[in-house]
């Protein structure tokens, strides 16, 4: 007889589930939506929340973090609306195309949705509940998988972006993607977005996280067309508990890059799933995590090399003070099939205190004969060698340990290509580093 | 009074005893070369005099215009104009040389309540400077010795010395790894900087550098102490003769 082990529900558990049954009638989409909801509420429904048991979530325990479930956010009122007017303050020396999503809901009155030729923008909520066929096309079937967090904001998804960006379309200025939450009440959102950048597109796409004490499941699709090129930077920055899934599917001889930054940012999972479903793409998969406190920062990746000649770099870093945690697990899979595949990974982590902790974690999986893969994870303090160089030059302690450390994310986030964006990172960077007592 | 007293020195690395009592006297304007066999403290001498941690000076002192240096930081030393010329310069990934030069010279300024150089100003030092020694803008724009051939970090430490301009250099194996073209830029790099106002110690393996580099003075240490001082015939004998008299007298 087999019997599954499974622990009693935990408060969180329960709370999920309640509000899942509660909410189910009011969430946009009929149909196959309400059946592809159904699905992973019974997944989650299975396996309860995450926890150090679970591979992927060893070092995020999510049942052991989330000690009870925040409820669904209401919609904001005007004066939550009007608190979100300046939000993604990170870029604003930036031009760039503003969305903006307070409490989980679109505020299409503090967006900018002025058009631009081969690009459509939409809210979700309403895509869903017209069954828009863009959405109905790729929501929930950029990237299967099994995770938890994901089908939860799949049972749960309530509102997010819905952009198409026609064949060979090339986006004047970044589209930034806003979520903020407030502080005035314990609170969760689950928002869901689907970027599609179609044949010989390209694009650069930013989406900012700034909540303050909330509770946020965010997913996003990307669907990259053959040959087209997309930049993706994420920031994550505030209090509460902040997840984040990016779901892409990779077209043929396209070029992808993207660079999770998270300074200032409380609890902070991203997780990438990312599939090389065309032969001859390029990636660049990057990160910089900046922690203090009790921070806790986890980049999660699984890549997944299905198509042949395609090159996949990912290079994370992570500065680390106090009793902050770093997490990085980057796994690489090949597939049979996917010869002349050329991935490298390589994690860096710095400590600035003894009661930091950073755990790297580089898998690769190979079922290819004729690859090259490599992986390399350091983890150490300032080299006293180097700071010894710099003062013997005349340069001050504090001055030569700042000058380092900025060295050691600068030559991260040197790999960003837009100058304008880039230069933003540093200046968050610097502002962080500015705080260290 | 002299630049640089060095009195009756102890010196200890990882509880191993170096330096065993070594007195030395530099005057303002003097280039002293420091001569010795592997392993007699030359080099822990130059990391003592720059202020590197881990060397525990156990005994003695080592006074700058009179003054004991031995409890100033290294930043502080190389505001008083004391500056070392490594024998392995580090490489400092992700600072760009520009930058390296730029904050150390301001900060040495800043220490010593001078104004920050302006950009134009400092450019054109660097630029100035590097030309004489054969440095590319290329190189300027790299990160600090990334990729650098030993020639290229030695020129780099000179550079550094020219635009820094300490008041006491320490050389230290100046001339390893290099080869003739190179030592010869180097050398001229050094002796253009010699000024009655500027003291310099030599250190080196070799008698070779000193063609170049003629120093007024010429002190030989074995076993952690000065053991000979003489001019710069000193060093043509000891060329001659190797170091196997005084490894064997300290013995």
């Amino acid at each position: 007889m087999n019997v599954e082990l499974r622990t009693a529900k935990t408060e969180a558990e329960q709370a999920l589930s309640s509000a899942y049954q509660d909410a189910r009638e009011r969430l946009p989409g009929r149909g196959d939506v309400a059946e592809l909801r159904e699905d992973a509420f019974r997944r989650f429904e299975a396996s309860g929340l995450p926890h150090r048991r679970v591979e992927e979530w060893k070092y995020t325990d999510l049942r052991a973090l989330m000690r009870t479930a925040y409820p669904l956010a209401a919609p904001p009122d005007a004066s939550t609306r009007a608190g979100a007017r300046d939000a993604g303050a990170i870029f604003s020396s930036v031009d760039r195309q503003r969305l903006i999503f307070v409490d989980g809901a679109f505020a299409p009155d503090l967006s900018d949705l002025s058009a631009e030729q081969g690009l459509s923008i939409g809210s979700l909520a309403e895509a869903l509940a017209k069954s828009d066929p863009l959405v109905t096309a790729h929501v929930g079937k950029t990237f299967a998988t099994d995770d938890v967090a994901v089908a939860l904001n799949t049972a749960l998804m309530g509102d997010g972006a819905v952009i198409r960006i026609a064949a060979g379309t090339v986006l004047r200025r970044p589209i930034h993607l806003i979520f903020t939450a407030s502080s005035e009440r314990p609170q969760a959102s689950y928002v869901r977005s689907l970027i599609v950048i179609e044949k010989g597109a390209k694009a650069t796409i930013v989406e900012s996280h700034e909540h303050a004490g909330a509770q946020v499941n965010s997913a996003l699709e990307l669907v990259v067309g053959d040959g087209a090129h997309v930049d993706y930077i994420k920031t994550a920055q505030g209090s509460g508990l902040q997840i984040s899934s990016l779901l892409a599917s990779i077209g043929a001889r396209a070029t992808f890059n993207t660079f999770a930054f998270a300074a200032g940012a409380e609890l902070v999972r991203n997780q990438a799933f990312l599939r090389f479903a065309g032969e001859g793409t390029n990636a660049g998969i990057g990160g910089v995590s900046l922690l203090r406190g009790k921070d806790h920062v986890d980049n999660t990746l699984l890549i997944e090399h299905a198509a042949a000649h395609c090159q996949s770099r990912e290079r994370f870093r992570a500065v680390l003070d106090d009793e902050a945690h770093s997490v990085f697990q980057g796994k690489i899979v090949v597939k049979p099939h996917a010869q002349k595949t050329d991935a490298k990974m390589l994690t860096r982590a710095l400590l600035l205190s003894e009661t930091a902790e950073a755990y790297n974690k580089p898998e690769l999986e190979i079922f290819a004969d004729d690859v090259v893969c490599g992986h390399g994870a350091t983890a150490g303090a300032l080299d006293p060698g180097l700071k010894f160089y710099l003062m013997a030059r005349g340069i001050p302690a504090a001055e030569a340990e700042a000058l380092l450390i900025q060295a050691f994310i600068g030559e991260t986030i040197e790999e960003i290509a837009h100058e304008g964006l880039r230069e933003a990172l540093m200046i968050a960077s610097l502002k962080w580093l500015g705080a260290r007592k | 009074m002299s630049m640089l007293e060095i009195k009756n020195l102890h010196v200890e690395v990882d509880g191993k005893k170096i330096l065993n009592g070594l007195s030395l006297t530099i005057e303002k304007g003097q280039v002293a070369a420091i001569m010795g066999p592997n392993g007699s403290g030359k080099s822990t001498l130059a990391y003592v005099l720059a202020g590197k941690a881990d060397y525990k000076v156990t005994e003695g002192d080592v006074l700058l215009d009179g003054q004991s240096i031995l409890e100033l930081s290294p930043d502080e030393r190389a505001a008083k104009g004391v500056f070392l010329a490594f024998q392995y310069p580090v490489e400092v990934p992700g600072v760009a040389t520009m930058t390296f030069l730029r904050t150390a010279l301001n900060a040495q300024r800043k220490t010593r309540g001078e104004g920050e150089f302006s950009t134009p100003e400092f450019m054109k030092l660097v630029r100035e400077t590097s030309a004489k020694l054969g440095i590319s803008q290329e190189h300027l724009r790299r990160p600090v010795n990334v990729g650098f051939s030993g020639g290229e970090k030695k020129r780099n430490e000179i550079m550094q010395m020219a635009i820094l301009q300490p008041r006491l250099a320490v050389l230290d194996e100046t001339d390893s790894g290099l080869d003739i073209d190179a030592l010869k830029v180097v050398s001229d790099g050094v002796n253009r900087l010699r000024s009655p106002e500027r003291s310099m110690i030599v250190i080196t393996h070799y008698q070779r550098l000193l063609n170049y580099i003629v120093p007024d003075v010429v002190h030989v240490l074995a076993k952690g102490r000065v053991v000979k001082t003489g001019g710069k015939e000193l060093a043509l004998e000891l060329e001659a003769k190797g170091y196997a008299e005084f490894v064997g007298e300290a013995a």
